[in-house]
């Protein structure tokens, strides 16, 4: 693998992550030592079964939780070292979150949603309001957008939080079981609007434990008990040079 | 993230959040608004009785000092004071005759007498015998006629200058002036009215009494009397390099040795006002104290509803810091969503406390509620806002992401 030709592709660099956790006596290791590289505009599928340490790696992933030890640079930046208001800077910047549970504001309108990371990033208010309407446009909501969350189907909630996700602009979109709580038509809409979304130059990273919702992938991440089990190209995976370069 | 931006927000987040919760909101805001208005009107009330008490010794004059054998609220025993040497009028005009600061001064003795007129009496009104400077010193007006001249004064002729409430007991309707009255046994031809007075203290009427040239009051009520001699320094600012002067003048014109202490009192409003904020100080302390506590039982009935709505917003915490928002953005967001409860508490607590305030000022204490009470209620109410909010907003603050995105 030669690190000067890649280095500006790889976005994100896991080295050896542990995640323990103590509770009481006992230690548990969520992540016995992953060690892995994504490249930009990848579209990646995490799997494992329940209690593999995905979601744990997610969170790492996400800058949601900072691993015990080993290295995790993102975008070349070292997050495994931030405090909690960097980590929070990185998540607003570099990372869109999409849930299963969609995770909406119940309270507030798809605009206002989609406005949130704008607003934490400090944009003045005009600006916010354009990017949050192009990205809600972007997601086929133009009319939907003074809606509140309870008077929209599941597949436009998540389609809300997705706008939500793309409208900084992020280095990641990781999506955590998006379609779980969708019907498998309208999950297959979402999978598709995230498909288009590569296809436009975003990286995405998916976790499932669903074969045919990781099938979309170009790559398939599996892991088991803290390690990774498998790392391959999915069928539907169009590898290039440098993929290449990474896996084999 | 820009401060003012956050702040907008987070008041928008807060006016969402009470709305959504309005019977909750209301019940939580309670305690503040009846503990922001027990403490305003017990400002009010205080700011009146104060007022109250001001007005009631201005008729004592702010800027007069009185030297007599009393001392106002001495502490030596009646009859110390009683066994002095009587002031006389030699040591008046001893003492008129040296000071150089004093405006005026006029000596007054006073006894109480009978009044006749015609068929009509009084009985217990206030006789003051002084000389023309009587006037100036106090700067009483005349509602109607003229106060006596130094050459009534000195000649002691037997003319008087009435308060209201002889005039309107004796003459209702009809011109006092000229008529003659009798003071004892003795005619007096009236020749002024004073203007109303009021009362010292809400106690003794100022305006039942009757004023004489000082010679006639000697020779026909008996002058061996102890006199007040009152002095007009003209300024406030003065008063203590008067009251040194006169002391001192004094000192002489009664020779107490040196070193003796002084065996006259010179007296001033002053002491009344030492006293009266000695007696009513404790009480306002009291009074500040016990309505300040209904504030505190407000206040932590707002950090409980905080505490309730933070655990209850686990996941909004959740999702907010996954999308970026940082512990501090968290922290303002809970901290002024319970200022904002405690200052409409406030804000509600003064409009009902102000009108109350205008009924007090009609009816019991002459009062309206000061701009500063308004202000400082205000002010309170966003402090306890703080001090409510400031713990559920830190746990807020806290809370790990992974942990709170569970949260169901």
């Amino acid at each position: 693998m030669d690190n000067n030709n890649n280095g500006n592709n790889i976005l994100i660099e896991l080295k050896d992550i542990i995640k323990l956790y103590i509770m009481g006596t006992e230690e548990l290791y969520a992540l016995k030592g992953i060690t892995s590289n994504i490249i930009r505009n990848d579209y990646v599928a995490i799997m494992g079964p329940s209690g593999s340490g995905k979601s744990t790696l997610m969170n790492i992933i996400g800058c949601l939780d900072t691993p015990t030890s080993g290295h995790y640079l993102l975008n070349g930046k070292n997050v495994s070292e931030m405090d909690d208001d960097e980590l929070a800077e990185i998540r607003n910047i570099e990372i869109g979150f999409v849930f299963q549970t969609f995770n909406l504001l119940a309270r507030s309108n798809a605009l206002h949603n989609v406005e949130l990371p704008l607003i934490y990033r400090g944009l003045p208010k005009a600006e916010r309001i354009e990017k949050a309407e192009e990205a809600l446009y972007s997601v086929g909501l133009q009319d939907r957008m003074n809606h509140k969350p309870n008077e929209l189907s599941g597949g436009q909630r998540q389609r809300v939080a997705i706008a939500r996700a793309l409208v900084n602009n992020p280095s990641i979109i990781l999506a955590d079981e998006p379609t779980g709580n969708l019907d498998s038509k309208t999950g297959e809409e979402i999978m598709a609007l995230l498909e288009e979304l590569n296809r436009k130059g975003n990286t995405i990273i998916i976790v499932t434990h669903e074969e045919e919702i990781a099938h979309h992938a170009h790559r398939v991440i599996k892991i088991r008990d803290g390690l990774i089990e498998s790392d391959s190209v999915s069928p539907k995976g169009i590898m290039n040079k440098e993929q290449k370069e990474i896996l084999l | 993230m820009n401060f003012l931006l956050e702040i907008r927000e987070n008041i928008f987040i807060s006016y969402k959040a009470i709305t959504a919760n309005k019977l909750r909101s209301f019940l939580a805001t309670l305690g503040i608004v009846i503990g922001i208005t027990s403490v305003t009107l017990m400002q009010t009330a205080i700011e009146g009785i104060n007022r109250a008490f001001e007005k009631s010794i201005s008729a004592v004059g702010a800027d007069v000092l009185y030297v007599q054998k009393f001392e106002w609220f001495g502490k030596e025993d009646w009859s110390y004071y009683r066994n002095r040497k009587d002031i006389t009028m030699s040591q008046f005009e001893y003492l008129n005759r040296n000071s150089q600061t004093a405006v005026t001064m006029c000596p007054t003795v006073g006894t109480p007498k009978t009044l006749k007129y015609g068929d009509l009496s009084l009985e217990n009104v206030f006789v003051i015998g002084s000389t023309n400077e009587y006037q100036t010193t106090f700067g009483s007006n005349m509602e109607d006629g003229r106060f006596f001249t130094s050459k009534e004064s000195d000649g002691g002729y037997p003319v008087c200058v009435i308060g209201t409430e002889i005039k309107n007991a004796f003459f209702e309707n009809k011109d006092p002036i000229g008529k003659t009255i009798k003071i004892g046994s003795f005619s007096f031809k009236i020749i002024g009215v004073v203007e109303k007075q009021g009362s010292l203290l809400g106690l003794f009427s100022l305006d039942n009494r009757v004023i004489i040239p000082i010679e006639r009051f000697f020779r026909l009520f008996g002058g061996k009397r102890s006199l007040s001699i009152n002095i007009k320094a003209g300024d406030v600012k003065y008063l203590d390099d008067t009251k040194e002067e006169v002391t001192s003048i004094m000192r002489k014109a009664r020779k107490v040795p040196y070193g003796e202490k002084d065996d006259f009192g010179v007296n001033q409003q002053e002491a009344f006002k030492t006293t009266f904020e000695s007696l009513t100080s404790l009480i306002k302390i009291i009074g500040t104290l016990i309505t300040s506590l209904s504030l505190i039982v407000g206040s932590v009935g707002i950090a409980n509803i905080m505490f309730v709505s933070v655990k209850e917003r686990t996941k909004e915490i959740g999702i907010r810091k996954a999308i970026g928002a940082k512990r501090s953005t968290i922290l303002y967001q809970f901290l002024i969503e319970s200022c904002t409860i405690c200052l409409l508490g406030g804000f509600i607590g003064i409009m009902i406390s102000f009108p109350i305030s205008l009924i007090i000022n009609a009816y019991v204490l002459p009062t309206a509620m000061p701009l500063w009470v308004i202000i400082l209620g205000l002010f309170v109410s966003l402090l306890f806002g703080v001090m409510a909010g400031f713990f559920p907003a830190w746990s807020a603050s806290k809370m790990d992401p992974v942990e709170s995105l569970r949260y169901e």
